[in-house]
């Protein structure tokens, strides 16, 4: 199983690539709404991606209120 | 005022087509009849999301349809937006017509939306000629319902599906559940009714909804190919096998009018709706 940091820093590539941002520019901490400039339906399309990248299931309601890449991580990391 | 709200009733809109109908460019869609397919083109930004003039338009496309049947083998609905296939009903457009009337009039609208959208679904859902949704990005709510009145679902590696209704206080109202129901196990109606979490195509292939996944941008492609291959079927075999095989659950059908009329009704509908028209975010109940 990967590593919660592995976790995060592929989520960060995967962010980065999906929407032409700059992977430099990207934090665990950043909230990715603001910082990708994304609404939810692009959060929803991210959320799509990574479940096929770590090959899991995450429920969206499992994601309400969380808007950073750690927290994220954290909830992807859980289902590994 | 009521049938005014949500566009023309089905007798206006028939009377338009005298013309072409092997050919249609609308505001929301268009279709055109090629080789023995008819597609339609779903394009209405931002996301496909289902009006009045959509409802309107596609009761032209019904209309049309036994004029289609005599030529074509296949149906193919597919967007041409990024966003995906479809959000579903348009919800900021419902929240300003109940606002603009006195409520009685304002459910006898929704009744009279539902019931349209209802006969344009069954329509569809009953046609000889085989249906294929090719998706991709978001499929939800109506768009879902869409989707699930065709026969085939090819869906590309990102879409998302989804019944977010009762997040709103309601439930599927275009016929989503009975269909659903017509073709998966109750416990994953349950599932993604109830709990109205979204789902990728992995766990559409899984429990049947989706009949093949294909990459980013290949739904339509791949749906012309087997829209291709059906040409080479007996049409009258293919007919008999689909009423065989997919029988139309119109009780539950009407039933689910019924409720969800009911539902509308309620204050706490209107609040969700509410909350959701003044938000800035496209799926506020998502983020």
């Amino acid at each position: 199983m990967p590593t919660e940091k592995k976790t995060l820093d592929e989520i960060l590539e995967l962010a980065a690539a999906q929407f032409k941002v700059p992977r430099e520019k990207l934090s665990p901490d950043d909230d990715f709404f603001k910082t990708l400039r994304i609404d939810s339906l692009q959060a929803l399309s991210l959320l799509t991606r990574l479940e096929r990248h770590f090959n899991v299931e995450l429920p969206d309601y499992e994601l309400q209120g969380v808007s950073d890449f750690r927290t994220l991580a954290e909830r992807i990391q859980a289902r590994l | 005022m009521a049938a005014q709200m949500w566009g023309q009733p089905l007798s206006a809109v028939q009377g338009r087509l005298a013309h072409n109908m092997t050919r249609f460019n609308g505001k929301t869609l268009s279709w055109e009849l090629m080789n023995g397919v008819v597609e339609v083109a779903l394009h209405r930004e931002p996301c496909n999301e289902i009006g009045a003039q959509s409802l309107e338009e596609f009761e032209h496309l019904a209309a049309a349809l036994p004029v289609l049947e005599q030529k074509a083998q296949a149906l193919i609905f597919y967007s041409n937006l990024a966003c995906g296939f479809s959000a579903g009903g348009d919800l900021r457009e419902l929240y300003r017509g109940l606002q603009a009337m006195e409520k009685q009039a304002a459910l006898a609208g929704i009744k009279e939306f539902h019931q349209r959208i209802h006969h344009v679904m069954n329509t569809l859902d009953a046609s000889p000629m085989t249906t294929i949704a090719a998706v991709h990005g978001i499929v939800f709510g109506g768009g879902l319902e869409l989707a699930l009145v065709c026969d085939l679902i090819i869906a590309d590696k990102t879409a998302r599906f989804c019944f977010p209704e009762l997040r709103l206080g309601l439930i599927p109202g275009f016929g989503g559940i009975p269909r659903l129901q017509r073709d998966l196990g109750n416990a994953v109606v349950r599932d993604l009714v109830l709990t109205g979490r979204s789902f990728n195509t992995t766990k559409a292939q899984q429990i049947g909804l989706v009949s093949q996944v294909v990459a980013e941008g290949e739904a339509l492609r791949v749906a012309r190919g087997t829209a291709a291959q059906l040409g080479k079927f007996d049409r009258t075999t293919a007919a008999a096998a689909k009423r065989f095989v997919k029988p139309i659950p119109y009780d539950e059908l009407r039933q689910e009018i019924e409720i969800v009329c009911d539902l509308y009704a309620r204050p706490a509908v209107q609040a969700a709706l509410k909350k959701f028209v003044e938000s800035t975010d496209a799926q506020p109940y998502l983020s």
